[in-house]
């Protein structure tokens, strides 16, 4: 097990080099004037070589790659081109939101999954039904609209929540969950259909194998059947597609915060985006990745507590 | 042995035909759903490829004459937006958009996903090994971030854009098509190509790319229209340039405007959901019309070793309905023409029997609405203390017989008897609580497969005890300990803290016994206990078999279809044919004077231990001597 | 007599999945040779190794040492090409009939297939394959049908076909009839034999079970562990074995008769407190 988890760990650190080195070269070959960028249009080129040699711009891309490398070592990510802002901070800053989103929209999808799951493999029949429904709509209308849908209906008609903005945990718990709730449920319509769909089959499965009806030939209850044997069992790969869903989600969030206008990691990266501001970026990137390492050494180690075979190995 | 050669009599053919695969298509065009779903497709790309003819203003062009023109207006079929520009021909434009993002999409994730799960799959070993690699990681890194990051190197352009999306797609579809070359590559009629003297281009071409082609079409759609959502997402948050129309962007405009005019709202969401919804309804349909019965080429795994359950029915001119259901439950077919013997072994009044049944019925609905028996009429006695053996070839229906007095037929099995009694308890009047209580203390059963009856994931302790209820759990833990080392494990606590997997087979059998005979069952139903052991193994659990019930006096029902068991444990026999009781007696009997012809039949295709090959290899003589020699004398 | 087929000496072990990790060997010295026309039954219980045997002399598994020589011919480590070439010699019957045959193709195309990958021409190869199921005793219509419409036992007749498409002189049998029903496995049996006899093809029968393969071979060898324990005449094998493994393999095989099923419980019980005490 744990020779496994080193391997995937060490896997991360390798993903973190090719990714930012990916980024690093195609926005090197894209040549962005940044230094343009910044002074404006009346900017002398003399006052763009200063700054592009304060930005370290001039030294060649692996020098500038090193450069930034050696920052990441001491956790520097650098400052950001235009506003100077140290990237490290503005992230860690902006975590919370983007966390609160992603927590909330992976709970919520956990839950109703694994429940939508259980009552449809226990009962099959309209449930099923109920399932294949969510699924559909989940494909046939992308986020955006769903997300415009209940910005519509939930804040602008009922005036339940509010429609954008971000209220800390800290300040007001109630304020925070209404603020994060419907971004989160955007999020998470998709991924439901998709593991409770996994849960249902995984389960219909184990509950078809020989040694569930040894068990039942021994008089075990048919509830114990259902939650104790054959969910342990499904439990595995289920566990495996939540951790793809997580790194969608992730994905996702960074839009999502867009419509709803959440002060997260979604507004920083659009920004830095349109600007080419390269250190931010990459800050992003390294955040991100170190995120998806993170979430996906969590399932390995349930999933390490789940298999016999794989924790004794 | 002489045995006439019945099973390749000119077989009447099942008309099911259905050619595999080849005719998924005309199928799917069968299917209301699928043909709607296409219908509709096609319309909607035709409409955007019909752009130039269908629309009369350029899309980016803005009148300010008809800023927010309502529907209708002259020239103007769905109205204008709030820069005047024609909300028809922006649709058109937005089509065209999407079907091309699909394309690129879904194309660039299928070349890659396909050619690279091909070569992972077929080739394996440190390529696969290395591919997978690379793969896996590429799955793990969230798509949407880098395509955010990479918007100054795309320079705004969605099919750019599409092609990285595309990248991030492929490992999907790189795992599916690897897991399903390597399984094919491991179906013994690839191993059959190769010794055949097929190159792997062939072989590829022919036996795997046949298999994974209907996947990929459905994996394909599923893309598609994943690709068509983040691109318009992402045009609705403005990444990427702001002069492409897109229904992502007309969603944009029309959310701005939509205080002033919530109806521009419905035209974008409207043709984006009827393009999406179709698409994926159609690989819906697809899916569905591949995992139909009639044209289900289900791979499968690998049959059981030395499991006849899957072997021919015996009768001339049978065709296994293999495609009805799988392995035990494989139906009979055809009318048998031999009589049924109501009651066979016991007299007609079943009062002192441990276990009474009298005409027992097993049958399954099929598609067509009729029902299929594949137990007709089985009227059988076990006293306690006995061991009737039920023997029979695959689809005899032995074992349905068998599981329906444990009440564990698959839900959909209709079962019926007049008497159905174990140990003077009517089962068809017991509920499924009812049912779950005599199972757990007077009834038990003892599996074929052992390890694939052993919760992998619970140790072998765990399962046993939770089987003993209304104990405390301390006595419970005991018991189970010393019933381990009643059935010869040698380190019974070990074993007890074992998970199934660190265990043999012949270990993994006893364990089951032990957890079958710890409530000190009164009826024991053994479903081929010993076929899929060594024959040493199966020797040593005969007789572990044998001292157990001796010691607990149970009665037993042996399902089987190898004499040599029969002959080693039971005292009575019942031979099944096609779902009927054909002959019953004393094991001697049955061995010694068959009455029925076909029992008569089985007993004559033993092979028996005195038949030795003798005659001398042919290409050394050049004669044809008598084959076999008998020797000594029954 | 000169061998057919010749293995000296064949060790096998799988590659294992880490560096550290060593895989036991499933081959560990193994050496026979079956002569033209003969049968020579390979016996073993599960993890023996006799289906990795088989695999090898097919080439599809790599030995780690020793050679297997196919008529006069080193034929242990072929190219791609050479070995395909060597599809004319030696064939294959596996013991599932359900996945040794494609199921998307119809009989004909699997009769054709050994056939036109050998450079028959496909018209050709069409008109001999009817050929093929008369001499399996299959009814010609069903060339058009495919493999799920027939039973275990016609389809390992299907199976047989294909493997006698290029006259072979060796067929590796791996557990032909294990699948089949009792009288659908002695009628398989009596047409392997039938074919060997027409045409002198030598069999390499792998098989756990001891009463087929007392029924076809003319020699016998018994494997344990990866290692021929005993080899020899059927009939000397089956009635005096002088290894001990042997000895209990054939004292365990339940024989289908009451009474003499009891003396051989015996008789086995005997021995096994025979060998605990000494």
């Amino acid at each position: 097990m744990l020779p496994y988890l080193f391997r995937r760990l060490g896997a991360g650190i390798v993903l973190v080099f090719l990714v930012t080195g990916i980024t690093f070269a195609l926005t090197y070959t894209a040549d962005i004037p940044v230094a343009r960028n910044i002074l404006g249009p009346q900017a002398t080129d003399e006052q763009i070589a200063i700054l592009n040699a304060r930005l370290g711009l001039d030294k060649p891309l692996w020098e500038q790659y090193t450069d930034w490398l050696g920052g990441l070592f001491h956790g520097d990510l650098g400052k950001s081109y235009f506003s100077g802002q140290d990237v490290t901070d503005a992230l860690t800053s902006r975590l919370p939101v983007t966390l609160s989103v992603v927590v909330v929209a992976m709970i919520i999808t956990l839950l109703a999954s694994t429940a939508l799951g259980i009552a449809s493999a226990a009962r099959r029949g309209w449930l099923d039904n109920l399932l294949q429904g969510i699924s559909t709509i989940s494909f046939v209308f992308p986020g955006i609209i769903l997300g415009i849908a209940l910005v519509y209906v939930f804040a602008i008609e009922l005036r339940w929540v509010p429609a954008t903005g971000y209220t800390k945990l800290a300040d007001d718990p109630r304020a925070w969950f209404s603020s994060v709730i419907l971004p989160a449920i955007v999020l998470s319509i998709g991924g439901i259909a998709a593991l409770a769909a996994q849960v249902r089959g995984s389960l219909i499965d184990e509950l078809d194998r020989e040694y569930v009806r040894t068990l039942r030939a021994r008089g075990v209850s048919e509830r114990s059947l259902l939650l104790k044997h054959a969910l342990r069992n499904a439990a595995g790969p289920a566990l495996t597609t939540f951790s793809l869903q997580f790194i969608s989600i992730f994905g996702a969030a960074l839009f999502v915060e867009k419509i709803f206008a959440l002060p997260g990691y979604g507004s920083y990266a659009f920004n830095a985006t349109l600007q080419g501001d390269l250190p931010a970026l990459l800050g992003v990137t390294v955040f991100g990745v170190l995120l998806v390492v993170i979430v996906n050494l969590l399932v390995d180690l349930a999933q390490g507590w789940l298999n016999p075979k794989a924790r004794l190995a | 042995m002489t045995v006439p050669d019945v099973d390749t009599a000119t077989a009447p053919v099942v008309e099911t035909a259905v050619r595999p695969r080849r005719g998924a298509w005309r199928r799917l065009l069968r299917k209301p759903l699928g043909i709607g779903a296409l219908l509709v497709l096609v319309a909607i790309i035709v409409l955007g490829l019909l752009e130039p003819v269908l629309s009369q203003h350029d899309s980016a062009l803005a009148n300010l004459q008809k800023v927010n023109a309502d529907v209708g207006e002259p020239g103007y079929l769905l109205g204008a937006d709030q820069f005047g520009r024609d909300i028809w021909a922006r649709v058109l434009s937005s089509i065209n958009v999407s079907v091309a993002s699909a394309l690129i999409g879904a194309g660039v994730a299928v070349v890659l996903g396909t050619v690279f799960g091909l070569i992972a799959g077929y080739i394996g070993k440190r390529t696969g090994a290395t591919l997978s690699w690379v793969f896996e990681l590429l799955m793990t890194f969230p798509a949407l971030i880098l395509i955010l990051v990479l918007q100054p190197v795309t320079g705004g352009s969605y099919k750019v854009t599409m092609v990285i999306f595309g990248v991030f797609l492929a490992p999907g579809l790189f795992r599916l098509v690897r897991n399903l070359v390597v399984g094919v590559r491991n179906e013994l009629y690839v191993d059959a190509a190769r010794v055949a003297g097929l190159s792997n281009r062939r072989i590829l071409s022919r036996h795997v790319l046949y298999v994974v082609r209907g996947p990929i079409i459905i994996t394909a759609a599923f893309l598609g229209t994943a690709a068509i959502g983040v691109q318009a997402g992402l045009a609705f948050l403005g990444v990427g340039s702001s002069q492409q129309v897109s229904f992502g962007a007309m969603t944009a405009d029309a959310f701005g405007n939509i205080y002033v005019k919530p109806v521009q709202m419905v035209w974008p969401s409207l043709f984006l959901a009827l393009l999406t919804g179709s698409l994926v309804l159609l690989g819906n349909a697809y899916r569905d019309v591949l995992a139909a019965p009639q044209g289900a080429v289900a791979p499968g795994g690998r049959r059981a070793k030395r499991r006849p359950a899957a072997a021919s029915p015996s009768a001339p001119g049978d065709v296994l309905p293999q495609d009805v259901t799988a392995g035990d439950h494989a139906p009979s077919v055809g009318s048998a023409a031999t009589a049924t013997v109501a009651a066979l072994a016991a007299a007609e009044s079943a009062g002192g029997a441990l276990l009474a049944v009298r005409n027992l019925r097993v049958g399954y609905p099929q598609v067509d609405g009729s029902v299929r028996d594949v137990v007709k009429g089985v009227s059988l006695d076990v006293a306690a203390g006995e061991i009737v053996g039920l023997v029979g070839e695959s689809g005899s229906g032995k074992s349905q017989t068998a599981f329906s007095i444990l009440g564990l037929l698959p839900r959909q099995a209709r079962v019926t008897a007049d008497v159905l009694r174990v140990d003077g308890q009517d089962l068809q009047g017991l509920g499924p609580g009812g049912m779950g209580k005599l199972r757990g203390s007077v009834l038990a059963y003892i599996p074929q497969e052992p390890m694939a009856n052993l919760d992998p994931s619970f140790t072998i302790g765990s399962q046993l005890v939770e089987g003993l209820r209304g104990i405390p759990k301390r006595e419970a833990e005991q018991t189970v300990l010393d019933l381990l080392d009643r059935v010869g494990i040698v380190d019974p606590r070990r074993t007890f803290k074992s998970y199934p997997h660190q265990i043999s087979g012949g270990m993994a059998q006893r364990a089951l016994i032990a957890g079958a005979v710890a409530p000190r069952p009164k009826l024991l139903i053994a479903d081929e206990p010993t076929t899929a052991l060594d024959v040493t193994v199966q020797a040593e659990i005969l007789d572990l078999l044998r001292d157990l019930q001796n010691e607990f006096h149970m009665g037993v029902l042996l399902v089987t279809h190898n004499f040599g068991v029969v002959a080693d444990l039971c005292d009575r026999v019942l031979v099944m044919q096609e779902g009927e009781l054909v002959e019953g007696g004393d094991v001697r009997s049955i061995f010694h004077a068959p009455q029925h012809p076909y029992t008569q039949q089985l007993i004559g295709a033993i092979l028996d231990e005195e038949t030795v090959r003798t005659d001398p290899t042919p290409t050394s003589t050049g004669t044809t001597a008598p084959a076999l020699t008998k020797g000594g004398a029954r | 007599m000169t061998a057919l087929l010749e293995v000296r000496n064949l060790r096998l072990s799988y590659p294992s999945r880490g560096w550290r990790s060593k895989t036991p060997e499933v081959l560990r010295g193994v050496s026979l040779e079956i002569a033209p026309g003969d049968t020579l039954g390979l016996v073993g219980e599960s993890g023996s190794g006799k289906t990795t045997l088989g695999r090898a002399i097919l080439g599809l598994a790599t030995p780690t040492a020793g050679t297997i020589t196919f008529d006069g011919r080193d034929i242990t480590h072929l190219g791609p090409k050479q070995r395909r070439s060597l599809a004319r010699d030696i064939q294959v019957v596996f013991q599932d009939p359900y996945t040794s045959l494609n199921p998307t193709l119809t009989i004909a195309d699997i009769l054709a297939e050994p056939l036109i990958a050998q450079g028959t021409d496909p018209a050709e190869a069409r008109t001999s394959v009817g050929r093929l199921l008369d001499q399996v005793g299959m009814p010609v219509d069903a060339l058009h049908r495919y493999p799920r419409e027939f039973s275990g036992g016609q389809r390992q007749r299907v199976a047989i076909a294909r493997a006698l498409a290029l006259e072979p002189r060796l067929i590796v049998c791996d557990e032909p009839v294990s699948a089949l029903d009792l009288s659908t496995q002695a009628r398989v049996l009596d047409l392997l034999i039938d074919i060997q006899r027409r045409t002198g093809v030598a069999y390499l029968f792998i098989t756990h079970d001891l009463a087929v393969v007392r029924h076809v071979s003319h020699r016998i060898a018994v494997m344990y562990r990866g290692e021929l324990v005993e080899t020899g005449d059927t009939a000397a094998v089956t009635t005096s074995p002088s290894n001990d493994y042997t000895r209990n393999l054939l004292l365990a095989s339940p024989t289908a008769d009451p009474d003499r099923q009891r003396e051989r419980r015996e008789a086995r019980r005997l021995a096994r407190s025979a060998a605990a005490s000494a």
